[in-house]
């Protein structure tokens, strides 16, 4: 970028946020199957009345990094704009033979695998033009994955806002509260994308936050 | 028989966050657990797992990594005024054949480690 176009940039954000005219880049980053496209389809489809991506129960369902622009959500009597990034799970590890207990060939498997790992390396370089994060955890799972504390990591050295996302409360084996010990500097906010359970709170909180 | 190389602070230091990813792949790629005694930055975290995922085959099947989460410990008053503190902390890493994650808490990991 040029440095007049950066001085432009700059210029036109600081204009938006004296108006309140600010819009906010927003991704959805977590493990993979923790249900950020879930989450990203419900806020989507709430907001505009549209849908972004399929969701399957096979992991790595999301392989490419996709954005939605311009969502407009109102809480009272203010709003807040944004785009919406939904991000390819992350993961350290990547075997192809994990593919075939969802009945995948051996071809398709290895075609899966090796896309996956091109979404997580996107997912990645994707951190760098945010302007903060979900951090969607499945709360039936152990919080302490490495995907995560990489992600909060890199939030907090970057000083950019992170709301936790405790998905899937409408299961049995929920622990949203494992999540909040687990990260006690974070707000943590626990939903069912898929049902819509509190999804309220998250809405406001998504303003106080990202605005 | 498990190698285990235990890379201190001091020699983490000294090298470029190139040098630190490029040891860790070869020497998980080699069969070696290693462990690093203040870990990587968030950042280096980040280009690790960037660095792994291209490097992902039928072969080489990523990396097992385990470290605690970061305590941020700062009054306000730093928070609004500093940077945030270092979180390094002891990372352990390792061929995911080798490494399974048991239990791991705020303030302990526990894992088995085998022979690939």
């Amino acid at each position: 970028m040029s440095a007049w176009s950066s001085i432009k940039e700059k210029f036109w954000s600081f204009i938006s946020k004296i108006f309140g005219d600010k819009k906010v880049k927003i991704g959805i980053y977590g493990p993979p199957n923790a249900g950020k496209t879930t989450l990203a389809n419900k806020i989507i489809k709430d907001w505009t009345g549209e849908e972004l991506n399929g969701v399957s129960e096979i992991p790595h369902e999301t392989r490419r990094v996709l954005r939605k622009k311009d969502i407009s959500i109102d809480v009272g009597k203010s709003s807040l704009k944004l785009d919406i990034v939904d991000t390819p799970g992350l993961a350290t590890k990547l075997d192809y033979h994990d593919f075939l207990k969802y009945d995948l060939e051996e071809d398709e498997a290895k075609i899966r695998a090796k896309e996956a790992a091109e979404g997580v390396i996107e997912a990645i370089r994707w951190l760098d033009d945010l302007d903060g994060v979900l951090l969607v955890m499945d709360a039936t799972e152990s919080p302490y994955t490495q995907v995560n504390i990489t992600v909060i990591g890199n939030m907090e050295a970057r000083k950019l806002p992170l709301l936790i996302v405790a998905n899937k409360i409408d299961l049995p084996t929920a622990k949203p509260l494992k999540i909040m010990e687990a990260f006690p500097q974070h707000t943590v906010i626990p939903i069912s994308a898929l049902k819509g359970e509190n999804i309220e709170t998250l809405y406001k909180s998504i303003y106080d936050h990202f605005r | 028989m498990v190698r285990i190389d235990l890379i201190s602070e001091e020699m983490l230091t000294n090298m470029t966050s190139y040098e630190k990813i490029r040891m860790i792949l070869d020497g998980v790629k080699d069969g070696k657990i290693i462990v690093l005694e203040k870990g990587l930055s968030p950042d280096e975290e980040a280009k690790l797992i960037e660095a792994t995922m291209v490097e992902i085959s039928s072969d080489f099947v990523g990396i097992e990594m385990e470290s605690y989460p970061s305590v941020d410990k700062r009054s306000i008053f730093s928070k609004l005024f500093s940077k945030p503190k270092n979180p390094k902390r002891i990372t352990i890493i390792g061929s995911p054949n080798q490494i399974k994650n048991i239990e791991k808490d705020r303030g302990r990991i526990s894992a088995l480690i085998s022979e690939i």
